[in-house]
Formats: structure tokens, sequence, C-alpha cells
């Protein structure tokens, strides 16, 4: 990805701990729902800055679709609180939570537009729920299709439009009311790849360019990938792993998100994987995991000046969030028996993980 | 006779399909216990015969309309006929509505009016208008019925000209009329069912 890392947001952590920072727009302390026996989110604890676009992944039932309902009150957790600019939410009405959703948009997989209404009409639904005046609604419907490049198509309904252009319209509607948060309940799991990201790169421009905060849930590591500075990783309702995109995605701590992350991080090919041997042989094989400077470096010439040529048999850099990140499988001679300890030493501060595979004879 | 009925039954059955529909579990007002009692009365008033019902109905029409005999006075019990008849027909085109657009218009901070005007009503038009047309067909039948007992009109001409003193005639020409009618109503709600419909073809 050719992300650039222009947010002045994207470098914000939330400290150790996963404590909610101070300032945040919207903080979540100790969420709990069951549905009956099924425990649909078990204590989650996360925090949203204001301009960052937090990612939340998960696999079906991990309870990401029910943690976003419960971020504008479509949903009511059993326990803990959720606060938006400081307001409890959990606990409201359905009348006390009507002014706060207005201040949210909402975007959907399968969009949700009104097909009785014009693409124009959608767009004007919640400024006439805001009870705005018809020529304001007109002037900001006008604004907003140009924004999502949509301009000329106010008149047409949502059947006469592709997947890609009605998310555009939910898009443009969710913004309609000038919102403080944008949610994306998997905004884009119904598109192909292509549109995928071009809804993506225009989330990442609103983001940019009206400083919204953005929190999207998907269950694809890709969409993480492309668009977000933070990400929350949940499995079986509990969150198993939060932090920077970059950071998780160089090296992801828990086992579910390395599990997660599966085809988009290099792998050792089956028939090298199946040829190693674990005492000895002609070639040592390690992986290697870089991030930051790390990657930047010319490693791979500074193995071969001390253990002779390195091979490199897999892998790569990529960038995420403008970070270049990388995993290598690599392979120096084995010139006896202490190399992979001499390796290990070598390398220990120039990589964030090493771990020596086997040994490899030449093919027969 | 046929329209001022399907007129009332509009004006009043669309209503209780909406309460039958908004009251219902997992509805935007849920209340099972109005939602049950409704249910039930729009269910026994639909299991009455119309004839049984006519007759059982005659104290009230002649409360409201002062005569229990002719046009003016058949329209009460058509109307207490076809108002439950389409309150179900529009519980039917209500609840299809999709739930995902009802969550998109509270998400948007929509309260109930805003829900049901916005969005329930506009998206179930189509449903609504074809449904509209079956309820207009079948009170064009019962008010043939009516005319059984003085109502007037066609089915009054068939019973007495066409049955009575037997002129076949007469009787062919009030069904070719009937199917006529019947077929223009038809033909007629197609049209607007398509024109308000935007949906996917």
């Amino acid at each position: 990805m050719s992300q650039v890392s222009a947010s002045p947001f994207a470098a914000r952590e939330q400290p150790a701990g996963g404590e909610p920072a101070p300032g945040a727009l919207l903080r979540l302390s100790n969420v709990g729902k069951r549905f009956g026996e099924y425990v649909a989110l078990d204590a989650i604890s996360l925090a949203v800055q204001p301009g960052e676009i937090l990612g939340i992944i998960g696999r079906s039932g991990a309870g990401k679709t029910t943690l976003i309902r419960c971020l504008n009150g479509l949903e009511r957790p059993d326990t803990g609180t959720v606060e938006i600019e400081g307001v409890d939410i959990a606990r409201l009405s359905e009348s006390e939570l009507q002014p706060i959703r207005r201040r949210i948009g909402m975007i959907f997989q399968h969009f949700n537009l009104l097909s009785s209404k014009t693409v124009a009409q959608n767009i004007a639904l919640p400024l006439k729920i805001a009870g705005r005046a018809a020529a304001q609604r007109r002037r900001r419907v006008d604004e907003l299709l140009d924004l999502v490049n949509l301009s000329g198509r106010g008149d047409a309904y949502p059947a006469q439009l592709s997947g890609g252009q009605k998310q555009r319209v939910g898009i443009a509607r969710a913004l309609a009311a000038e919102p403080v948060l944008l949610l994306s309940d998997e905004g884009t799991s119904a598109l192909d790849p292509e549109t995928t990201l071009s809804i993506l790169e225009l989330l990442r421009e609103i983001n940019r360019r009206l400083l919204l905060t953005i929190v999207l849930i998907t269950h694809e590591m890709s969409v993480i990938r492309a668009i977000a500075d933070r990400v929350v990783v949940l499995e079986n309702s509990r969150v198993i792993e939060t932090g920077p995109v970059s950071r998780v995605f160089a090296a992801p701590e828990a086992p579910g998100t390395r599990k997660l992350l599966g085809a988009l991080r290099p792998e050792l090919p089956e028939l090298i994987a199946a040829r190693l041997h674990a005492a000895t042989g002609d070639a040592v094989v390690v992986r290697l995991d870089v991030q930051g400077d790390q990657a930047r470096s010319p490693l791979l010439a500074d193995l071969s000046r001390v253990f002779g040529p390195a091979t490199l048999l897999e892998g790569g850099v990529e960038h995420v969030q403008g970070e270049p990140i990388g995993t290598l499988f690599v392979s120096v001679k084995n010139t006896g028996p202490d190399v992979a300890s001499r390796l290990r030493a070598f390398v220990e501060h120039r990589v964030s993980s090493v771990e020596v595979l086997g040994y490899l004879n030449p093919d027969r | 006779m046929v329209g001022a009925s399907g007129l009332i039954a509009l004006l009043i059955g669309l209503p209780i399909g909406l309460v039958l529909v908004c009251t219902d579990r997992g509805g935007i007002v849920e209340q099972p216990t109005v939602n049950r009692s409704l249910g039930a009365v729009v269910n026994s008033l639909r299991s009455i015969p119309f004839i049984i019902l006519m007759v059982a109905l005659i104290p009230f029409t002649r409360l409201v309309a002062g005569t229990s005999i002719g046009t003016l006075a058949a329209i009460v019990p058509l109307s207490i006929a076809a108002i439950p008849y389409f309150a179900r027909i529009a519980e039917v085109s209500l609840r299809e509505v999709d739930a995902g657009l009802i969550e998109a218009a509270r998400a948007m901070g929509a309260n109930r009016a805003t829900i049901v005007w916005e969005v329930l009503v506009p998206e179930a038009l189509p449903g609504l208008s074809a449904g509209f047309t079956v309820t207009l067909i079948s009170l064009i039948g019962e008010s043939a019925v009516a005319g059984a007992v003085g109502a007037g009109g066609l089915g009054d001409l068939a019973i007495r000209y066409g049955y009575q003193r037997f002129e076949t005639t007469v009787m062919i020409a009030v069904v070719l009329v009937l199917i006529a009618f019947v077929c223009t109503v038809q033909a007629g709600g197609d049209r607007v069912t398509q024109q308000i419909d935007h949906r996917a073809k």
C-alpha cells in the first residue's frame, strides 16, 4: 500500500494497558452484552481519539456487530458505560438517544437506502430529521453529491445505481448532518475488491479533509491495512489485541490476530518447509521480521558479508500506514555447528524477531 | 358504494395495519397486549361471512346512516368488512419493509412518527397500492351481495331482473359489466403500483 501517513493522528497510540486515554471522543468501559445464555460482548474497554480511524476486526460471531450497535445505542449493553463526548449513552431512553444519534453517521453493508426516495431525498433525510429548512437541505445535498462524486445523480433512484454508487450515497447520507463520528458496519463487505478500494479511499479522504473520526468494523484485514490508524481485534466476544495497525501487522501478539492476518503474511512455501531438517543440512533457514528502520537497512547485504551469500527464499517488505514492515525467509550457508547462534546474535538488533526454522539440503 | 367503502377501509385499515406492525414483537413500539387484542378483533371480524355481518350490523347501520336500506346504508357493513381485510393486507406489506431501513432511520435519530411516515409507509407503498386494488375488487363482489338486501346497484339488478324474472340477458349483461369493472380496477391498480415502485425489478 502506498498510504502516506499525513494524518496528524496516525501516530497516536493508546497508552499501555489499553486504558482509555483522556480526551477520547468515544470511550467504552467494561461493556458486556448477553443474548440469553450467549455472551456477545465480554468486558470490552476501548477509546476512540478524535480524528482517528479505528478498525475493529473479528470473525463472524466475534461480537463486532453488537459492539458497533452499542456505539449509537441501537443495542443497549447489560453492563459498563459507553461515553460519547463524556455522556454515557448506555442508560439513555430511546428519545434521549435521538439527538445523540443525529451526531453519529452510520453506513451499512447493504447500504440500507430507501428505494422509494431519490438519491437526493435519501441524503436529505437526516437533515429533515434534524429539522433543517428545505433550501438549506438542497444546498447541503448538492455539496454532498459533489463530495462523493455523484453530482448530477440526485434524481436517480437507488435501484438505478451500482453497489459502489449506492455506498457513496450511503456515505453522503451519513455525513449530511455533519456528524462527529462515522460508523461503518461492514461498509465494503458487499462490494468487489476494486470498488472496495475506491470506497476506502473516499473514507480516508473524508477523514483527512473533515478531520472526521471513523470507527469501522470488518472481517477483512486488507480493509484495516488500507485505512485504519489503529486496530482492535475481537475474538470470542473479547478484545484480544489492540494497537497501531503497522505494529499489529509487523508483530501481532495474540495467536488470534496472527490467524486473521493469515493470507496477508508471507509463509515459507510448503515445498521448502517439507524439505527442512531439524538437526543439520547445507544451509540454515531463518525467518526474520522487520519493521521501520530495520526494514530500510541493507540487511541481506550485511548478512552476506558475514555469513556468505544470503538467499531470500520468500517474503518481502510492504508499507502499512507509511511504515515499512516485512517478513523475510532467508537461507545462509551452514558453516559450522554454531552458525545458528551466531546468526541470532548478529541479527538481534537488526530485526524485531528471528526464528531459526531448520536446515536445508540442496535439491538432488 | 364501492368507492366510498374503499376509501373508508383505506383511512381506517391502514392505521390498524400500522399499529399491528409497530406493536408486534421487534416493532418500533412493542406492545404485545395491544397487538394481540387488536389482532383478535380483526380476526373475528374477518371470520364472519359478509351476509351475516350485514344483517348483524343493521342496528348499527341505522344509527350511523339513519336507515338500513339503500346504497348509503350498504356502505356501513361494506366498510366494516373491508377495514380488517385491508388492515391485514397492509400489515403484510408493511412487515415486508427491510428491517435494515428502519434501523438506518433509527441510527439517524429519527423518532417513531418519522420512521412511520418517511420509511414504513413510503417503502410499503407499492404493496399497499396492490393490496388496495385487491380490497376494491373484493368490495365489488360484496357490494353485489349487498344488492340482495336492497342496496341498489348491479347486484340488485342481477337478482331482481336476472334471477327472479328469469331474464338471462340481464344476468349476462350484469356479469359482463362486472368483469369489465373488475378488469378496469385491476389494470388501474397495477398501473399505479408500477408508477410508485422504484425498487429494482
